[in-house]
């Protein structure tokens, strides 16, 4: 059989493939948008549908529709877009599906690129629906291939839960064959009262959904997913990616344990976790996140009279929070047997530079947000931020941001610190790709409810921070067709903005000037700063510091904190990453910095 | 047989890239393969960390602490941040490069360059430390630095994957329009550590 290094969320899109995926929906977010990405690039070789949509709402809402007909759906987020599909996703539990439907959910344990740690397994408990746990990228592929067949047979969605470490993680991964598109089945909607939910109807599903929990638990009891490897009477229980850190930890620290790999943590199958409590004499379970596989096995224990003890996160020997590793599960299983930890032999370093990330050299997003900083001098003015590459305006020096909650909530949350503080001026940031996904409603809200504030489009025709999808806003679309791209100045203007302004950040004198009126107007203004994404379009430009004119006031580099600009032999200069943006040339008070004349780069 | 490299640098220095040549010339080599890459928000100028694990038998895709063989930084201060996962016999090769970081010019922290340099040297037995961003740009391009180093590594005694392995995985790896100019930058990390080795005889 061929085998493929693939990362795990290329994986998990193989997988969909193999299972004859029909459509496929998205938002992207780290870290599950290359899934999406993957399935895109090889929808016309393999004749499936795939769109980014809107958000994660509209993404399930279409995917659902499809599934209605008998198709093969999938969709994939991160898990905090699942908070904005929720309100489809616990109907759609109650009406369910006739055509598989995989929700691919992407957890994010540390945090590396999220708001919080949310966990998507009690999730799917919450919304009663069953969910794969994979522990390596061949499980999350063998789990995403046989999740359509189980949707379909229990007529449900059926959720896969990766965390970062799987999907950013690459592994050899065994291929299988790809059915032939074109002996798929015709798929037709048909009419059936079932479809339209109701409240005498959605009582009778909610039954039905009741019954079909135990129907779940039933054919998990029977997956090899779901096993024990027989060792002595220690238990541990791992769910996902940590069965691995216990089979490295148990290794290392040369203990036989009797382990129980879950890899369905709801609903719970209850054979194996009987057989295993026959097995051993005391137990701990590991898992990231929330302890949704201890709380079920402590009610089984309980409930089936086992007089056994259970450790884990309920008694503090796994943390809830943070991502695991194999150092830190050998340190709970050290703590669980009650046997020394092992003493730290790692050794001291010296300082060293705190390196956080940063807005690339030539962002424009560093363009707006440094126009509205020289705008806003004396005024004391709030700005609120979004979710995107510029949340790093948060990050020394720029400290351009002064709040970031969730996707959409910059301009919302500027209208609520308006209504306690009419006299302050709030600026709200927001991406063009954030904009169409939750932006809008809030512009809406704004104008109707007479928010006095500056809204602040940030329009880099692309999604960057997530790896340059498409949106709504341009002319072409996830699979590289042309389309009719949305005008965000039309919606501004439809939405009766009177104050609209669209200027080029890099042209920054002007830029700064549209920032101070946008900011003295009395009532909504937008400005829309349009400049392209610096790594999908860049000037052929280059600059560099004078030596003779430079004093070395490093005004450049402390307010702007361009990657490119360094110190050496006390002059100021500017590296080979350049991109030729020029704004430093508008903050040097000695004019020092100027454009170099390239002989044909 | 286990084998652990670990990549150190900052975001944009191309590690993801680098794990992944290293972990497809693991593959044609018959073992298996498990890596873990930093991707996202940090890949925008943080600090960004890859492992790569092959062998006979691979669970886990990060290295436990003090389990790395061979420790790849792509910048100076970075490859002295990954030395506590370092073997004690472990090696690193060192790209000199200094990236000093905006928090240091915003006086949040500091960048000790000769201190930095001092540790790494008296800390690691087996250290390779050169100029590989020079190297890069003798071969046509700065941004050819990681396969520079993944040159030189392929030149590490004992290093499972010989060059041959590594430079098909380039092949097949990288865009075709940069196909000539990783070769090159590959052959001249080769070249580096033949020299030094020769120099050192």
């Amino acid at each position: 059989m061929q085998k493929q290094l693939l990362m795990g969320n290329e994986a998990i899109a193989r997988g969909a493939v193999e299972a004859g995926v029909e459509v496929v929906t998205a938002y992207p977010g780290t870290p599950s948008s290359e899934i999406f990405s993957t399935l895109a690039k090889f929808a016309k070789q393999y004749n499936y549908q795939a769109e980014w949509s809107s958000n994660e709402k509209v993404a399930l809402e279409v995917a659902a529709g499809a599934a209605y007909t008998g198709a093969r759906c999938m969709v994939t987020m991160k898990q905090v877009g699942l908070n904005v599909a929720a309100d489809p996703l616990m109907t759609l539990a109650y009406i369910g599906v006739k055509g598989g439907m995989v929700l691919a959910v992407a957890d994010d344990p540390g945090p590396h690129s999220s708001q919080n740690e949310q966990d998507t397994r009690a999730f799917a408990k919450f919304a009663k629906l069953p969910v794969f746990d994979p522990s390596s990228p061949q499980e999350a592929k063998d789990m995403t291939k046989y999740a359509f067949g189980l949707s379909e047979e229990l007529e449900l969605p059926v959720f896969i839960r990766p965390t970062t470490r799987i999907c950013h993680g690459c592994a050899d991964v065994t291929l299988e064959t790809i059915p032939d598109p074109d002996k798929r089945p015709k798929h037709t909607f048909e009419k059936d009262p079932k479809w339209a939910i109701m409240p005498k109807l959605s009582y009778e599903k909610h039954k039905w959904l009741s019954l079909q929990q135990e129907k779940m638990r039933e054919i998990f009891n029977g997956l090899s997913f779901n096993r024990i490897e027989s060792g002595n009477e220690i238990g541990i229980v791992a769910s996902g990616l940590s069965y691995q850190y216990v089979k490295d930890a148990l290794n290392a620290l040369e203990i036989p344990a009797t382990v129980l790999k879950i890899g369905t943590p709801y609903p719970l199958p209850d054979r194996p976790v009987k057989e295993f409590f026959n097995k051993v004499n005391k137990v701990l379970i590991i898992e990231e996140q929330d302890p949704v596989v201890e709380e079920q096995m402590i009610q089984l224990a309980f409930a089936q009279g086992f007089r056994i003890s259970i450790s884990g996160k309920l008694d503090g020997i796994v943390p809830r929070e943070g991502e695991f590793n194999v150092d830190k599960v050998m340190k709970m299983i050290q703590r669980f047997l009650g046997t020394a930890e092992g003493e730290e032999t790692s050794i001291s370093l010296p300082p060293l530079p705190v390196r956080q990330p940063a807005l690339c050299a030539g962002c424009p997003h560093r363009a707006s947000f440094f126009a509205f900083k020289e705008a806003a001098k004396g005024l004391d003015a709030v700005f609120t931020g979004d979710i995107g590459c510029y949340t790093l305006g948060v990050t020394a020096p720029l400290q351009a941001l002064d709040t970031c909650l969730c996707m959409g909530a910059g301009i919302t949350m500027a209208a609520g610190l308006n209504k306690v503080e009419p006299k302050r001026s709030q600026v709200a940031f927001i991406g063009d790709s954030t904009f169409f996904h939750t932006g809008i409603p809030g512009l809406i809200n704004c104008v109707y409810n007479k928010a006095n504030i500056t809204i602040v489009v940030l329009d880099n025709d692309t999604t960057a921070m997530t790896g340059y999808q498409p949106h709504p806003g341009l002319n072409v679309n996830a699979v590289g067709e042309q389309t009719i791209g949305i005008s965000i100045p039309a919606i501004v203007k439809a939405c009766g903005v009177e104050f609209l302004e669209i200027v080029d950040p890099n042209d920054f004198e002007k830029a700064k000037k549209v920032a101070c009126a946008a900011m003295a107007y009395d009532g909504l203004a937008v400005v829309i700063m349009k400049a392209p994404c610096i790594k999908i379009k860049r000037e052929k430009k280059m600059f560099s510091v004078k030596a003779d004119l430079c004093t070395n006031c490093q005004i450049c580099i402390k307010k702007l904190g361009c990657p490119s600009l360094f110190v050496s032999n006390g002059k100021v200069q500017v590296d080979e990453t350049c991109t030729g943006c020029g704004l430093c040339t508008y903050v040097c008070p000695q004019n020092a910095i100027q454009e170099v004349v390239q002989d044909g780069i | 047989m286990e084998y652990n490299v670990m990549i150190t640098g900052v975001g944009g220095q191309g590690s993801v890239l680098a794990s992944r040549i290293v972990a497809n010339a693991a593959m044609f080599a018959g073992y298996e393969v498990r890596t873990s890459d930093t991707i996202g928000m940090a890949q925008r100028g943080g600090s960004v960390i890859s492992h790569v694990r092959f062998g006979d038998c691979i669970a886990s895709p990060l290295i436990a602490n003090g389990n790395v063989d061979i420790l790849l930084g792509f910048e100076l201060a970075e490859a002295v941040r990954g030395l506590k996962m370092l073997k004690p016999d472990g090696m690193a090769v060192v790209n000199e490069q200094v990236i000093v970081p905006p928090s240091v010019y915003a006086g949040i922290s500091e960048y000790h360059e000769a201190e930095i340099k001092d540790f790494l040297e008296a800390t690691v037995p087996h250290l390779h430390l050169f100029n590989a961003v020079q190297i890069a740009r003798q071969a046509g391009h700065w941004k050819s630095t990681n396969i520079v180093l993944i040159g030189a590594l392929s030149q590490i005694e004992d290093f499972p994957l010989n060059s041959d392995q590594l430079l098909e995985s380039i092949i097949q790896t990288v865009p075709a329009k940069m196909k000539e100019l990783n070769e090159r930058a590959f052959r001249m990390g080769i070249r580096h550590m033949e020299e030094l080795k020769n120099g050192h005889k």
